[in-house]
């Protein structure tokens, strides 16, 4: 990286300060818990590619029809037959708790 | 171990001869995983009974005329991440450490019909996030030619096990270089196909919109055949495409007379390593002397490929890896309360670093207010990629340039800075967001004796061009033996 | 209370669609399995599984869409809703945000106030969750994944309703709509309809919308009339003393007829949807969807007037028997296996409708088949049973679909025509009634029905009455 490159990422990044309530929200949405250590971290990893990322603005992109598919491949379609199923012994005998052929989470019942 | 030194078409033809059983093939993959293992940990399941058995079933069909492919009893290592009934499949995640799948792979059942015997399942990044297989949870994979440094990734166990002659040939995935850069870097051959050409169904997804299974090999040959025979439309895959084109082994044809081959400047620019850059131009003009057109040209866009790769992967890594929460597969915490209190620390227990890294960018990128800023800008950007492919491929039948800026780096040298780790993977990225087919093939050793990467880039649906051109190149060369290989 | 107030809603109805198959793999839709049956590896998010779109899903959305005068998004896209919860075994659903299949329609409704158009937002299609079950006894809840992928439409109405009253003719209108289709069954009680309810107050004569809230998976028309009761009131009460109203989703308690608020640190609300990679658009031709709208079955209205035209029923009557699509088709089916129209219209105006009342039934729930309705009528038509048994024999028809034919022959319910037979029961009621007897030849003819009656009596009903009561007046 030349030396401008890096001073534009430094500026950026600060640019892109990410509190910890932002961190604490984007941990409740990906149901993660990081540690204060590396919460701290994370932050500036997320500050360091936010800015890198910034770099996109520098593109004119108006007009431009995102892109979500490659290719033009329209209307894959199955037909409405029951096919033969798995039966669900083996797929349960992978949960970490399972009973009476169902899979067993904490209670989720409204208080 | 001689058997091993053989292509993977050519041990098959020695099967089908009856010089070779799939059981003597078998054997010889075991013993040499056994005597390298410890070495490079190019494995995270062996199924020593399982390929035993098979190879038994294998070799009746082969006798009785039922098995007559080019890969029929010829072993394979599949990567980590490809589903396998039956089989322990990890992702290279402490996530996944007793997932066992009910169903196998579209593309790994292609493969059984053709008579490959799995020997058991490749290492890899934590859900083939990285570029060098250090960020698995059972440990780092070797690089076969120097053990102090990576092998590349995230396909990394798959690429070692082939340069170390442990197995013929593997399976890969390849999201965003995931193929084409740990081949380059273990001196092998790697395809990655146009996007929807091999079903993804069992592949355990990271950015399904980028994501595509490819093949692992010593050269270009074994690579057309395994891609021919992995290649199917698949019912079950919404995104794969029917493709009549798909007999590759007709484009191994050492003609490249007229050929336009494109050399993009900004491949050849800043970052790029100067014996990198040496090798990959010496290939070129070894095309050139064989009668191909070549020349350089601006693409274009390539430095923002990187971040908006990064967007896109993580965003859809984040929604993807939403199903690991404890509940149907894979790990639990021990002690918690309540569910979401049992979500959060399975799941952060259950992810590395890496991982949890990119889940966390990919949530902030899609989370209200930002997902135009970040995600939709991203998806533009990928567009007008796209556009700048378009316009070099009605000028050029193939894009050549390296795998990757540098050979291999040491050990634990890119972790410490995730930010020049994807910047690794500058020249892999666009062909992914394009979901052109790409291949990495062996062009020379750097001076630490590292092999180095040529990377030929085709139009979608162009299998064919690079195939042709590749194949035309490797026969200017003699394959090089990893010093593992030669042990 | 000195202002006065004016409650807007909007709702957004789920209904499960009447396919075979999920959504998005080929497992079953049935009910009444035992739990995690009818799954695959796609329907109980499987590492590498991918989801396949069902074609009759879009059929059904794009039937109903028509129906309700929308406009069709010619190509249409799904997204992934991203949250966590059990029921959702990829912790993301697959639906629709930024390209619905259908938008911009309207049906009209009818109450008393008179007929007002209430608008269709959109109409999109999506996957429904499994099941949670939870124990009294049991410290952990289950999750059965065989409601998971049973695909799903969900209408957006926009905020043009502003009473309970029109809400359910609102509702009432849809179901009839989906129903005809056969898109749907649209049981409310097991769950194949569901309305959230979106509703805010303000003053009125205002312009801008109050706060609104949202009341989640209301069960049945009844409880969505409560619920929008006690909703109105509590706003009302908050504004009134000067509070806000927060928006927020709340969950109605219909046996406790509150509402309580669902808030929780851990629920976002932030479902940073994008489009679904895995699958893709899904583009519809001019000429598909003219062709869809040829295909169209008869719809209500035109079903009453051919009602009235063809089988010459009273509007009336062919208002109640096209008010669902079950009972309209029983009706055909019955009609033309017995070719008596204005009888089968009988038995499903009276008793029908007399025991669905009493059973608490919803015409959705008849099992009978229209086969042994013809059959009890034309056993009438031909006098091998009276009326009285009729009503019996029906009534086990209604609750058991038993054969009449058999169920009469079994049980001796055949009417006796045998004269002699008779004669010799009428001779003992005779000399039983000694009272009566002298009553009647005193000139009360009341005692004659009295008579008559003894003589049924003794017959168990099943004597034919014009007979017994020719012969009563020939021995008296």
């Amino acid at each position: 990286m030349k030396q401008s490159q890096s001073k534009r990422l430094a500026e950026q990044t600060e640019k892109h300060k990410i509190s910890d309530e932002t961190m604490e929200y984007v941990g409740i949405l990906a149901k993660l818990e990081l540690s204060a250590q590396e919460q701290k971290e994370a932050s500036e990893d997320m500050e360091r590619m936010l800015a890198y990322i910034d770099k996109l603005n520098e593109l004119d992109t108006s007009g431009i029809e995102p892109m979500s598919h490659i290719f033009s491949v329209n209307n894959v379609f199955r037909e409405d037959i029951v096919k033969e199923q798995d039966g669900g012994e083996d797929t349960l005998a992978n949960a970490p708790e399972q009973r009476n052929r169902a899979f067993v989470v904490p209670k989720t019942v409204d208080q | 171990m001689k058997l091993l030194s053989l292509t993977a078409v050519a041990l098959g033809t020695k099967i089908r001869n009856g010089e070779v059983t799939a059981k003597e093939a078998v054997l010889a993959s075991l013993e040499a995983i056994e005597a390298k293992e410890e070495q490079i940990h190019s494995f995270v399941t062996v199924d020593r009974e399982g390929a035993l058995k098979r190879a038994g079933e294998v070799q009746k069909k082969i006798e009785a005329g039922t098995l007559t492919g080019p890969l029929a009893g010829v072993p394979v290592a599949v990567k980590d991440n490809l589903c396998t009934q039956g089989m322990l499949t990890t992702c290279g995640s402490k996530m996944l450490y007793n997932f066992i799948p009910t169903y196998t792979a579209e593309a790994v059942q292609n493969l059984e019909r053709a008579g490959a015997i799995i020997l058991g399942k490749t290492n890899m990044d934590e859900f083939a996030m990285g570029s060098t297989t250090e960020t698995s949870a059972y440990g780092a994979t070797r690089n076969p030619w120097n053990t102090e440094y990576v092998p590349g990734g995230s396909s990394g166990g798959s690429c070692a096990a082939v340069a170390a002659e442990e197995a013929p040939y593997a399976l890969g995935s390849d999201t965003g270089g995931s193929i084409r850069q740990p081949s380059a870097f273990c001196g092998v051959t790697g395809i990655k196909p146009t996007y929807g050409t091999v079903s993804r169904y069992g592949l355990v997804a990271y950015a399904s919109s980028l994501d595509q299974i490819g093949p692992i090999a010593k050269d270009v040959t074994d690579c057309a055949v395994i891609l021919e025979a992995i290649t199917s439309h698949d019912q079950k895959d919404s995104t794969s495409i029917q493709r009549t084109d798909v007999d590759f082994s007709t484009a191994l044809v050492d003609d490249v007379k007229g050929m336009k081959i494109g050399i993009p400047r900004d491949y050849l620019g800043e970052g790029l390593d100067a014996e990198v850059r040496q090798a990959v131009l010496a290939a070129a003009k070894k095309l050139e002397e064989k009668g191909a057109l070549v020349e350089e040209f601006d693409l274009s866009l390539t430095e923002y490929a990187i971040p908006a790769y990064y967007v896109i992967a993580a965003a859809e890594a984040s929604s993807n890896l939403e199903r690991f929460d404890g509940v149907k597969y894979g790990y639990r915490t021990k002690a918690y309360e309540g569910l979401h209190n049992m979500y959060k620390k399975s799941r952060s227990e259950g992810f590395g670093a890496e991982v949890k890294r990119r889940i966390m960018l990919g949530s902030f990128v899609l989370s209200s207010g930002y997902y135009d800023a970040y995600y939709l800008k991203a998806l533009r950007t990928r567009a007008m990629i796209r556009q700048a492919f378009d316009k070099a491929f009605a000028e050029y039948d193939v894009i050549l340039g390296p795998a990757a800026p540098t050979t291999a780096p040491r050990l634990g040298d890119s972790l410490s800075d995730p930010l020049k780790m994807y910047l690794g993977d500058i020249y892999t990225v666009s062909v992914n967001l394009a979901g052109l087919p790409g291949v990495s093939l062996p062009c020379g050793l750097d001076q630490k004796g590292l092999p180095i990467g040529l990377q030929m880039i085709g139009d979608c649906f162009q299998e064919k061009k690079i195939i042709r051109a590749a194949y035309a190149y490797e026969q200017t060369r003699t394959y090089q033996r990893s010093p593992l290989a030669e042990q | 209370m000195s202002k006065e107030y004016e409650t807007v809603i909007g709702l957004e109805v789920h209904v499960e669609l009447a396919t075979k198959t999920k959504i998005f793999c080929s497992c079953s839709t049935a009910f009444g399995s035992m739990p995690n049956t009818h799954t695959c590896p796609v329907c109980t998010g499987m590492p590498g599984s991918l989801p396949v779109l069902n074609k009759k899903v879009v059929e059904y959305a794009l039937a109903v869409g028509l129906a309700a005068g929308c406009k069709i998004n010619q190509c249409s896209k799904f997204d992934r809703k991203n949250y966590f919860y059990p029921d959702n075994p990829q912790n993301y659903q697959i639906s629709q945000l930024y390209l619905p299949i259908c938008y911009e329609g309207g049906i009209e409704i009818e109450t008393e106030s008179g007929k007002k158009t209430i608008g269709i937002h959109e109409i999109h299609m999506e996957e429904d969750a499994g099941k949670l079950i939870h124990d009294d006894g049991e410290e952990v809840s289950f999750v059965d994944y065989n409601r998971s992928g049973v695909p799903l439409i969900e209408i957006v109405s926009e905020p043009d309703m502003r009473s309970a009253e029109e809400v359910i003719a609102y509702l009432e209108k849809l179901r009839m709509i989906i129903q005809y289709l056969g898109a749907s069954d649209c049981k409310m009680q097991e769950g194949s309809m569901r309305a959230d309810v979106n509703l805010s107050v303000r003053e009125k004569g205002a312009e801008a919308f109050g706060t609104r809230t949202e009341m989640k998976n209301i069960g049945s028309f009844k409880a969505v009339a409560r619920a929008i009761e006690a909703e109105t009131a509590r706003q009302i009460d908050l504004i009134e003393a000067g509070k806000q109203v927060i928006q927020e989703t709340r969950r109605w308690n219909d046996e406790q007829g509150y509402s309580y608020a669902m808030r929780s640190k851990e629920d976002a609300q932030d479902y940073r949807y994008f489009p679904e990679p895995d699958l893709v658009p899904v583009v519809i031709s001019d000429a598909y969807i003219q062709r869809l709208r040829d295909s169209q079955p008869e719809l209500r209205d035109e079903k009453l007037a051919r009602y009235i035209s063809e089988f010459e029923l009273p509007e009336y009557d062919a208002k109640i028997l096209t008010s669902s699509k079950k009972l309209a088709d029983l009706f055909e089916a019955a009609a033309k296996l017995c070719g008596r129209a204005k009888k089968v219209s009988n038995w499903l105006m009276g008793e029908t409708m007399r025991l669905l009342r009493e059973r608490g039934m919803d015409p959705e729930d008849l099992a009978f088949s229209p086969e042994n309705l013809a059959r009890l009528i034309a056993l009438t038509e031909a006098g091998t049973i009276n009326g009285t048994v009729a009503k019996e024999v029906f009534e086990q028809i209604f609750d058991k679909n038993i054969d009449p034919k058999q169920y009469v022959e079994a049980h001796g319910l055949k009417t006796v025509h045998d004269e002699d037979a008779l004669r010799s029961v009428i001779a003992r009621v005779i000399e039983d009634n000694p009272k009566s007897v002298e009553d009647y030849r005193g000139g009360k003819e009341k005692a004659m029905g009295f008579l008559v009656g003894q003589t049924m009596k003794a017959m168990k009903g099943k004597a034919n009455p014009g007979l017994v009561n020719q012969i009563l007046k020939e021995m008296l």
